[in-house]
């Protein structure tokens, strides 16, 4: 029997390669049709979002990007404070949770003890599987009256002092306003980032770094030189996943951002986002103004894919300068 | 003689008893349905439910704003629409449609300023429209204190709230400040969603709800079943006809009673700023649309009669969800454009 099996007849192993290299022809294809499908998707609804806003786009042109008024009675659309909120919002939440993720990444892959490791990193998975609706929540009736009468009171007496940034930080402590949404989107995107950290911090080879333990070198050194550099274009990729996440991010936002057209220097004042645009006003909106947000949805796909283009750029711009 | 005889009397009475069934099931499963405004969403859910336990026939009502139900009704994909905003007798007509009110509501101002009282703080509407404007912005502004004798009112800034998102309420409330603000109406303007020269903007009433609770000073205006049930501090307000009323049942259907129905067309009215001595000025209503000619003549019967039971048998359920039964002019009046204006 066995002997039988361990030499097959040549025809049969003829036909066995046949069939596979047709097998994997096809398998080829539905690789292909899957990594397609994506693309289509978004060209997709690139294109509809792009149709659907033409009304707005023809009327105004370049004017829709630069004005900031936004009066749905007289059908005047401008779409600079949605892009402004956005943009404010997102960067506000990178800058408080990229150094936290990696601090977190650090400590769970440098520093912590072993049985501390996994109940910790489940705990900040945790945070990403909690619905944005619940953020929003807890945002408006925790986190809110927490700004208004600690936080903003405090932040208006200190930085709302210093001459040059002093006017991003005065305003009356509502407690809604675009630093409270800058705030709960970096607790949001918090778990994005530094698990993406940790996944990668975990690759570095020991060997690297016990060779530079072995040298002399502190923990920070060693995280410095060693774990950072070679991480360094995952870590990018961590962290813009995480402003893929807050760009988009809509109901927690639209909770705790104020919802307000009118531009001001104040990071304490209420403002608007596109997607808390969009969200709030598509119910009731027709003709011109329906039109004015789904050009407003096309300029998120826009601004976010400037964001992932600078993203690639100052990856290569890094990998030169390294002389890769 | 007797079997012939009977043989298709047994046949008459099986093709009777078949068509029965048959028309039984067929009246049994009338589903109509309808979209739009989301304001009278919980009154015709309730209608609908207590409709359908007399009936049998389901009303299926889809709270999909009130843009969304016009479109719908444009498009004949649903029996009715309902809309925050009445139609202009050019679009009526254009699509062959009419319209008639369904339910009224209050909408109030709210606010929230320690010491003062619900229902302790009177307010006018041009005040109002200065508080909105961004003109007044403190509590001891001379003209609010002219309004208040005798009440302590704090220096403290007045933080304005209002919707972020397009609504009925906005735009009831945008069209009273227009009536009694010339500057609002050449400002600003009335819609479901304006360009608000000031304040910040909560999600739905319970937005609006939520912050005017949560920002000491502030004031923001919601639906009355909203101010009652989160017992927020409400307003008066001085009526056209000069008297400080009270937000109440009794004060909307004032407001309804005293609005000039009858030289509307198409019903084409809206009752803010309402004529009536007791009249509380900012009273709203939605209307039902339908086809003046059914392009489903079973289905527009049966909503006929649902409106029909909801007006007559379905008081209470408003009133226990704090909306205002239609008067009983208005009825009337309604059931005659019934009659004239429908093809049934």
């Amino acid at each position: 029997m066995s002997a039988i099996s361990a030499e097959p007849l040549p025809r049969d192993t003829e036909h066995r390669s046949r069939t596979d290299a047709r097998h994997d022809l096809l398998f080829r294809f539905l690789l292909r049709f899957c990594a397609l499908l994506v693309l289509a998707a978004l060209l997709g609804a690139a294109l509809a979002t792009l149709w659907g806003g033409r009304d707005v786009l023809f009327k105004d042109g370049l004017h829709f990007l630069f004005s900031s008024e936004w009066n749905p009675v007289e059908n005047k659309f401008g779409a600079l404070a949605p892009i402004a909120g956005t943009l404010i919002t997102s960067l506000i939440a990178l800058v408080l949770a990229v150094p936290v993720s990696f601090g977190i990444a650090l400590f769970l892959t440098e520093i912590a003890p072993r049985w501390m490791r996994g109940p910790v990193s489940s705990a900040i998975e945790l945070l990403a599987a909690i619905p944005s609706i619940i953020y929003g929540m807890w945002g408006l009736f925790v986190f809110v009256p927490f700004m208004a009468n600690t936080i903003e009171p405090t932040l208006n007496d200190t930085l709302g002092n210093i001459p040059v940034i002093g006017a991003l930080f005065q305003g009356p402590p509502l407690g809604l306003g675009l630093l409270t949404a800058g705030i709960v989107l970096a607790v949001m995107i918090l778990p994005f980032i530094s698990s993406v950290m940790r996944e990668v911090f975990q690759t570095v080879p020991a060997r690297l770094k016990e060779s530079s333990y072995a040298l002399g070198s502190t923990t920070w050194e060693v995280v410095w030189d060693i774990v950072l550099p070679y991480t360094r274009s995952a870590v990018i990729g961590g962290i813009f996943l995480g402003l893929g996440r807050a760009l988009g991010e809509t109901m927690a936002v639209t909770f705790v951002l104020g919802n307000s057209y009118n531009l001001t220097a104040s990071l304490l004042m209420p403002g608007t986002s596109i997607s808390s645009s969009i969200a709030n006003e598509f119910n009731e909106a027709v003709d011109l103004h329906r039109s004015a947000l789904i050009a407003l949805g096309f300029l998120l796909f826009v601004v976010t894919f400037i964001v992932l283009l600078v993203a690639r750029f100052m990856l290569r711009q890094l990998a030169r300068r390294e002389g890769r | 003689m007797l079997t012939s005889s009977k043989l298709p009397s047994r046949l008459g009475a099986i093709a009777f008893a078949v068509a029965a069934s048959l028309i039984g099931t067929t009246v049994q499963a009338t589903d109509i349905t309808g979209a739009g405004s989301s304001f009278v969403y919980p009154v015709i859910s309730k209608w609908s439910a207590a409709y359908a336990e007399k009936t049998g026939n389901h009303i299926n009502y889809q709270s999909i704003g009130s843009g969304g139900g016009i479109a719908q009704i444009q498009a004949g994909t649903v029996d009715f629409g309902a809309s925050d905003m009445p139609l202009k007798a050019k679009d009526l007509s254009k699509f062959g449609l009419g319209q008639f009110p369904d339910v009224i509501g209050g909408i109030v101002p709210a606010f929230n300023v320690a010491g003062i009282q619900p229902g302790a703080l009177v307010l006018d509407g041009p005040t109002l429209a200065d508080i909105y404007l961004g003109k007044i912005t403190s509590w001891n502004d001379p003209a609010i204190a002219k309004l208040n004798p005798g009440t302590h009112l704090p220096s403290s800034k007045i933080y304005v709230v209002h919707r972020s998102d397009g609504s009925g309420t906005s735009f009831n409330f945008t069209d009273y400040l227009s009536k009694v603000s010339a500057e609002w109406k050449s400002k600003v303007g009335e819609g479901t969603a304006v360009q608000w020269p000031t304040g910040i903007g909560g999600k739905g009433n319970e937005g609006v709800s939520a912050y005017v609770k949560q920002i000491p000073n502030s004031i923001g205006y919601v639906e009355y079943a909203y101010a009652v049930q989160n017992k927020l501090g409400y307003a008066k307000m001085k009526n056209a006809a000069g008297n400080v009323v009270e937000p109440t049942i009794a004060s909307f259907q004032a407001a309804a009673n005293t609005a000039d129905w009858k030289s509307a067309k198409d019903f084409n009215l809206l009752m803010t700023d309402a004529p009536g001595a007791d009249a509380w000025p900012i009273t709203a209503t939605s209307w039902v649309i339908m086809y003046k000619t059914p392009k489903n003549a079973a289905n527009t019967k049966v909503a006929f009669d649902f409106f029909k039971y909801a007006y007559e048998q379905g008081q209470d359920a408003a009133r226990a969800l704090y909306y205002v039964p239609l008067p009983t002019s208005l009825v009337q009046q309604i059931e005659n454009y019934w009659a004239t204006e429908y093809k049934k």
